[in-house]
């Protein structure tokens, strides 16, 4: 992959110039890296993670440049069959990316918009203005669905539902697959049966593990821990 | 025994797994709300008795137990309807349609409205389609069979293909994701 994106680097050359004036420096091979980090957390985190709308942005002009550099280069060059399946790639682990976040926005939407509301202002945001906007019309649409459809046929006590507790919360006990990347020292485990007691693990670098999400869930946020 | 027609409707979905969408079954929803309606005016008949409190909880019981079976039967197709937009797109086949009630095409509709919404603001000027790339890429160009006659069809260097039925073409694979998932073209496996 690393290969195969310096020559992307070939091609996208006159505009990288262009790029190291803006402020986030990242060779387009770092980028497509953070974007499979963050499709794979993502994919297998349970819960909806911090939202990345710059790492989504800087993909999609990447894109846009490599599809531009594409059109230029000579047709039937077997450099622009190699070019073409990457551009392919990355726009699938984005639409992929995307689509995981849609469907856990979807399936948590009661939680995932109370979260965001009472959010303090410093936090970082776990939804796009535009997921956001997006989370807010599917909770309408439902509730103007069952409203009309069943709700106000019912008794007057039973017309309405709380969809807090209605929706299930994501169940953040599920167990994940992890590699450490940060070296991490005492994190306390839960005892999973009542003779055991909590006792603390250290993660190496470079080692995978099993365990429930729970106890790791602030380390993917950090970027300590890689979800596989 | 009351809440008996709203468990069947639990059961209706149920029986269908595979995340079919049955017709929408606008008789028992009728008739659970009918149920819920007696229970509830049976309730209120005034000059309460101690001895009649027990009875009071037990149908309050059945009314919320006949107000989360609806709410699930009814949640529980929205989720089906919501995976019909991801699998044919945004025109439903009319036989589906057809299983919808009124208000459940409404919310289809808005849901479109929404994804599209969404879809667009990604990115640069038109954003992305991101319910194309379903699957990851495996080869840049494949074989592939026309089911219906679909015309001429050109492809990025400019060639124009004709899409008769039942021609077999070797052409890029991204230009034929839409037209496999409409049905005009058939991927061949050889």
């Amino acid at each position: 992959m690393a290969d195969r994106l310096s020559d992307a680097g070939d091609l996208s050359e006159e505009e990288e110039e262009e790029e190291e004036e803006e402020e986030d420096v990242l060779t387009p091979a770092e980028l497509i890296a953070r974007l499979e980090e963050a499709w794979l957390n993502e994919k297998f985190s349970p819960e909806l993670l911090e939202n990345k709308s710059e790492l989504v942005e800087c993909v999609m002009e990447q894109l846009m440049h490599m599809e531009e550099n594409l059109q230029r280069v000579r047709k039937g060059d077997l450099k622009a069959s190699v070019h073409r399946m990457e551009i392919d790639r990355i726009r699938f682990v984005l639409s992929s990316y995307l689509r995981s976040r849609l469907q856990k926005i979807e399936k948590f939407f009661p939680h995932v918009l109370e979260k965001e509301k009472s959010r303090a202002d410093g936090d970082p945001s776990f939804l796009s203005p535009e997921e956001f906007a997006f989370a807010k019309e599917y909770l309408a649409n439902t509730e103007v669905y069952l409203k009309a459809v069943a709700l106000r046929h019912m008794p007057p006590n039973l017309q309405s539902i709380d969809m807090l507790k209605a929706v299930p919360e994501p169940c953040l006990d599920s167990f994940v697959f992890l590699r450490v990347k940060e070296r991490q020292e005492n994190i306390l485990v839960e005892p999973e049966t009542d003779e055991q007691r909590e006792y603390v693990v250290d993660l190496e670098e470079g080692s995978q593990h099993l365990m429930r999400y729970r106890t790791i869930a602030p380390l993917v946020a950090s970027g300590a821990v890689q979800l596989i | 025994m009351f809440c008996e027609k709203a468990v069947e409707l639990i059961r209706e979905l149920h029986r269908m797994s595979d995340g079919q969408l049955p017709a929408f079954n606008e008789d028992s929803i009728r008739q659970v709300l009918e149920e819920m309606k007696a229970l509830y005016e049976q309730n209120q008949i005034p000059g309460v008795l101690l001895e009649l409190i027990p009875t009071i909880k037990f149908r309050h019981c059945c009314l919320l137990r006949n107000q989360r079976c609806i709410t699930a039967y009814l949640y529980d197709r929205l989720l089906r309807i919501r995976a019909l937009r991801w699998e044919y797109g945004s025109v439903l086949p009319t036989t589906i349609r057809f299983h919808m009630c009124a208000e459940e095409l409404e919310w289809f509709n808005q849901y479109k409205k929404s994804l599209a919404t969404y879809m667009r603001s990604l990115g640069g000027e038109e954003g992305l389609d991101i319910t194309q790339d379903m699957k990851p890429p495996k080869s840049l160009y494949i074989e592939v069979r026309c089911l219906k006659d679909h015309g001429e069809f050109e492809i990025d260097d400019g060639t124009v293909i004709l899409l008769k039925k039942n021609s077999q073409h070797f052409l890029p694979r991204w230009k034929c994701e839409q037209l496999i998932r409409q049905g005009v073209l058939e991927h061949v496996i050889s």
